[in-house]
């Protein structure tokens, strides 16, 4: 049981039945990360995937481009608290890019230019549940909030979104990435709170 | 250092104005599992109908013990810092939970030097870390530049001066109002500042950069194109502009 903080709750912020437990709507769209932001070219990007045999397949931005492009609406949750409905992104299905990849390991760490990681079991990366995203609100993703291109994965905890995304490598355990070493939670289910160990 | 799961109950033992816009709290948290300098927790406070609000502050106190001092910074138009700044009391109670975050720490077994950057009340872990350095009575070079808007906005100025040595070196930018004969002109931090009042990359420091998200995003760009690793500077985001 909670204990009350008296007079608190005069300024409130107007709650929402859409949010998950002890989030708030923000407008601002704020930035978490744990260095200097990277500043990456999209004539040097390239994105790869490292399966256990080691065959790497590697898209260059054109080629990214090239692909089925997706418009997305969903919401979105930081661990910070803050939470926003109803964003607008484009980018390419997970389920695009691994169509022809050949793994039979269950989890991925992904990588990011900067060397952040942070570990995502695969099944939460397919059938509709992720996109490598490039464009926030019509416009090209700012380097701040992880352009030239993040990863989407709007049901978890918005870490899981790897800012500056740069490949994913397949994992037959569930290994901890950087965030979750520093104390995040392995998997980060807004809907049951799962922010930190 | 254990991290604790669940809510624990915090008394308001202290509130001190110490800006126009802020105040130190101090709070009695008798399951507080102790913190290393630099980390945060989070706070929540809850209305008599059960409505909730939950916000992160960075922790000034670093250590074993049960008192977590706090400094918060009010943004007029926010929902949870008036409260702290202009309303709660001495005996008032509210929830804490932490201690977050294993990155944005020092521990008093580094020894290289540390460049440390604040903005505003971003000063907060990076007071706590000045603490740790000063109670380890460590001998790694140590340097602050704390940019705020005018004097009487600094938080911990005197204990700032205080800390000032062989071993620490405190430099300040004023971007309203500079105090009277001092010969920086006020304005925002500049390459320039950066330049003349940080350790220079030849010493391989380790930098610190903690505020409001624009300044973290200014300081942390100005530091890169200057030369420091990316991968030798850490920072903390409070949010904003
Ligand atoms: C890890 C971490 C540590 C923090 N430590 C401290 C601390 O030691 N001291 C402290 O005072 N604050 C700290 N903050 C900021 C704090 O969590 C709250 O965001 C802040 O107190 C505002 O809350 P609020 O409910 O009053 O405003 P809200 O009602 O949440 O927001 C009001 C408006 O201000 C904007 N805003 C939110 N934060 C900021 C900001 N920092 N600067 C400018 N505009 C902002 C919001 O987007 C919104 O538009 C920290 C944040 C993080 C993530």
């Amino acid at each position: 049981m909670a204990v009350f903080s008296r007079g608190f709750g005069s300024r409130r912020r107007e709650s929402d039945p859409e949010l998950p437990p002890g989030q708030y709507l923000t407008e601002d769209f704020p930035v978490l990360s744990a260095g200097p932001t990277p500043r990456i070219d999209t004539a040097d990007w390239s994105f790869s995937i490292t399966t256990e045999s080691g065959q790497v397949t590697t898209w260059s931005w054109d080629q990214l481009m090239a692909l089925p492009i997706e418009d997305v609406h969903t919401d979105i949750h930081c661990v910070t608290r803050w939470s926003k409905l109803g964003t607008t992104w484009r980018g390419v299905s997970l389920d695009t890019l691994f169509a022809d990849i050949d793994t039979s390991d269950a989890y991925t760490m992904v990588e990011s230019y900067g060397g952040y990681t942070t570990n995502v079991p695969l099944e939460d990366l397919l059938d509709g549940k992720a996109w490598i995203a490039f464009e926030f609100e019509g416009e090209p993703l700012d380097p701040e909030h992880g352009g030239p291109a993040r990863l989407l994965v709007p049901h978890l905890y918005f870490w899981k979104s790897a800012k500056w995304v740069h490949g994913i490598r397949m994992h037959s355990d569930d290994d901890p990435g950087f965030w979750e070493q520093n104390g995040y939670n392995m998997y980060g289910d807004p809907w049951k709170e799962q922010r930190y160990w | 250092m254990a991290i604790v799961a669940g809510w624990l109950v915090g008394t308001v033992a202290r509130a001190m104005r110490v800006t126009p816009q802020g105040r130190i709290l101090v709070l009695d948290v008798p399951e507080w599992p102790g913190n290393l300098a630099g980390q945060h927790l989070d706070l929540r406070l809850t209305a008599e109908d059960g409505y909730q609000a939950v916000r992160s502050y960075s922790i000034a106190s670093f250590g074993d013990g049960t008192t977590v001092e706090l400094a918060v910074d009010m943004l007029p138009d926010g929902e949870v810092s008036p409260y702290l700044v202009e309303d709660v009391e001495p005996g008032d109670m509210l929830e804490v939970r932490g201690p977050l975050g294993n990155f944005f720490v020092w521990r008093d077994s580094q020894t290289e030097p540390v460049q440390l950057i604040a903005g505003g009340s971003g000063i907060v872990p990076l007071v706590s870390i000045a603490r740790a350095h000063r109670a380890a009575a460590s001998t790694a070079k140590f340097r602050m530049l704390y940019s705020v808007r005018a004097p009487e906005d600094a938080y911990y100025a005197p204990e700032l001066a205080e800390l000032v040595g062989d071993s620490f070196v405190l430099d300040w930018v004023y971007t309203r109002t500079a105090p009277v004969g001092f010969a920086r002109a006020a304005g925002r931090i500049t390459r320039a500042d950066i330049e003349a009042s940080t350790l220079p990359v030849a010493d391989n420091p380790l930098v610190y950069v903690c505020g409001p998200t624009g300044f973290v995003e200014t300081v942390a760009r100005i530091l890169v194109d200057l030369g420091h690793p990316a991968e030798r500077i850490k920072t903390e985001r409070f949010g904003g502009k």
